[in-house]
């Protein structure tokens, strides 16, 4: 179920706040959020966001592909190690 | 056999042989069969050259099919593993997308069932 057109993406409003105030500065510093659930929108492209996946902060570059996505899905909040016993694990 | 889209359709009811070109189904052979004037329970044997040839422009024009379609869909899975999305790393793992349970079953993306040797069963 996709959300109403009317109330437009949901992004979070301070996060919004701070990506404007990064643009009009011209700064690049790294904002901090917890809102996963934003939307990436365009005015993010070039910004570096660190996402909390429930542990720390993941730093994400936003590129213009990932506009219209949201900020959790680039900060997985599970690690996979491996199954036990398993030879050679694929560690990465 | 008629040949459409560079697919061979084999000669059953319209509404039918029109599936085996890939990215068409049920629903899409039916609007395009409507469009074009046939009547869906004609075998494609018994279509004449002037339909058989509504029908290839009408699925020329309107619909991406076959060898563009499917770049189209390797495109995308693309995309979303050259990002980083959660998407895009579990194709990259094998494992379904779409948040389906991998505990049980999930065979069809994850294949043939792989025996583990020695494998502890459960307990507690």
């Amino acid at each position: 179920m996709s959300r109403s057109l009317k109330k437009g993406p949901y992004i979070h409003y301070k996060l919004e706040r701070k990506v404007l105030a990064n643009i009009e500065s011209g700064k690049k510093t790294v904002i901090k959020t917890w809102s996963r659930a934003s939307m990436i929108s365009p005015d993010f492209v070039g910004q570096t966001i660190a996402v909390h996946n429930g542990n720390k902060f993941i730093p994400v570059y936003i590129t213009e592909n990932m506009v219209g996505h949201k900020l959790g899905e680039f900060a997985p909040t599970r690690i996979f190690r491996g199954h036990a016993g398993k030879k050679n694990k694929g560690k990465k | 056999m008629a040949r459409i889209a560079g697919v061979d359709v084999p000669n059953k009811r319209g509404e039918i042989a029109l599936t085996y070109i890939y990215g068409i189904g049920r629903s899409t052979a039916q609007k395009i069969l409507t469009e074009a004037g046939i009547d869906w329970n004609k075998k494609t044997s018994e279509w004449t050259d002037k339909e058989l040839t509504t029908v290839r422009t009408i699925i020329a024009d309107n619909y991406k099919v076959e060898g563009e379609l499917r770049s189209e869909v390797q495109m995308n899975i693309k995309r979303l593993q050259d990002i980083g999305a959660y998407r895009g790393i579990r194709h990259r793992l094998g494992l379904p997308v779409r948040g389906q349970t991998t505990k049980n079953n999930a065979r069809t993306r994850k294949g043939r069932k792989k025996t583990v040797a020695n494998k502890k069963k459960a307990t507690k």
